[in-house]
């Protein structure tokens, strides 16, 4: 099977990460991945804060003034996005594991879906952070 | 599953619905669960610290001191930390192909989040009780 000439022939390469686009259900998948990664780094902040709230108000000052300041607001505006798309796609696996939705183009419109509700719910968060 | 004729599993191993890994889909299903229980809390809890924006230090450890702030926060760090460890099992079995280095990672994540649990949950119930 190897010897042949067919075999000798160039042989198309398979699609190579670095140079393949990956299709829309591909990197929502990976971005589950790394959201649910970056959510287990982002506890250390809120278990910071939950610990200073206990030691006093001066603790308390320092952890919430980091949050306040700029380098807190973006760690924070990254959190709440990651934790947005990681809760719908999160949804969307429960659907998926009740044998739901499984087909190409379902997978395709319910990552638009995802994608959508993620980032109208991390808007909708921040509108409600400055208006409270 | 289908063809159960040319199947190579027993009668009383398909009766026990164990499969290979001799668990069955007791983890797998408890994951599920856990992860829904999560999605409820996570609305909870985000809610809960909307309210807390731009709070004073004695507001907080108001809040903090009525039951449903407290059984909240601390049910969400529970769930939180558990689907987190168990999550980042699942990637470090992906990623890491060293036995000890994955053994190791993995026990290292589970322990940490196990303190993070308790170091948060002691924190907010010390809060409640005013200690």
């Amino acid at each position: 099977m190897t010897d042949t000439p067919a075999a000798k022939r160039q042989r198309p390469l398979s699609p190579h990460l670095q140079v393949y686009r990956l299709p829309l259900p591909a990197l929502t998948s990976i971005t589950h991945r790394i959201t649910g990664i970056g959510l287990t780094v982002g506890t250390l902040l809120l278990v910071w804060w939950l610990v200073a709230a206990a030691v006093g108000p001066e603790a308390y000052a320092t952890a919430s003034g980091f949050i306040a300041s700029p380098i807190g607001l973006i760690l924070m505006f990254g959190w709440t996005a990651a934790l947005w798309f990681h809760f719908f796609n999160g949804i969307r696996h429960l659907v998926w594991d009740g044998v739901k939705g499984l087909t190409l183009p379902q997978a395709y419109s319910s990552s638009n879906l995802v994608i959508g509700a993620a980032i109208g719910a991390t808007v909708v968060t921040w509108v409600l952070a400055f208006a409270l | 599953m289908a063809n159960s004729t040319n199947s190579f599993r027993t009668p009383l191993g398909r009766a026990r619905g164990l499969g290979s890994a001799k668990h069955g889909a007791h983890h797998w299903l408890a994951y599920r669960v856990g992860a829904a229980g999560l999605a409820v809390l996570t609305i909870l809890f985000i809610a809960l610290v909307l309210s807390l924006i731009g709070a004073s230090h004695e507001d907080v450890v108001l809040t903090f001191q009525k039951p449903y702030p407290v059984i909240v926060t601390i049910l969400f760090l529970g769930f939180t930390f558990h689907h987190a460890a168990y999550g980042m099992q699942e990637v470090f079995e992906d990623y890491i192909h060293g036995k000890l280095a994955k053994l190791a990672a993995i026990a290292l994540t589970k322990g940490l989040a196990l303190v993070l649990f308790l170091l948060s949950a002691f924190a907010v119930l010390k809060i409640a009780f005013g200690a």
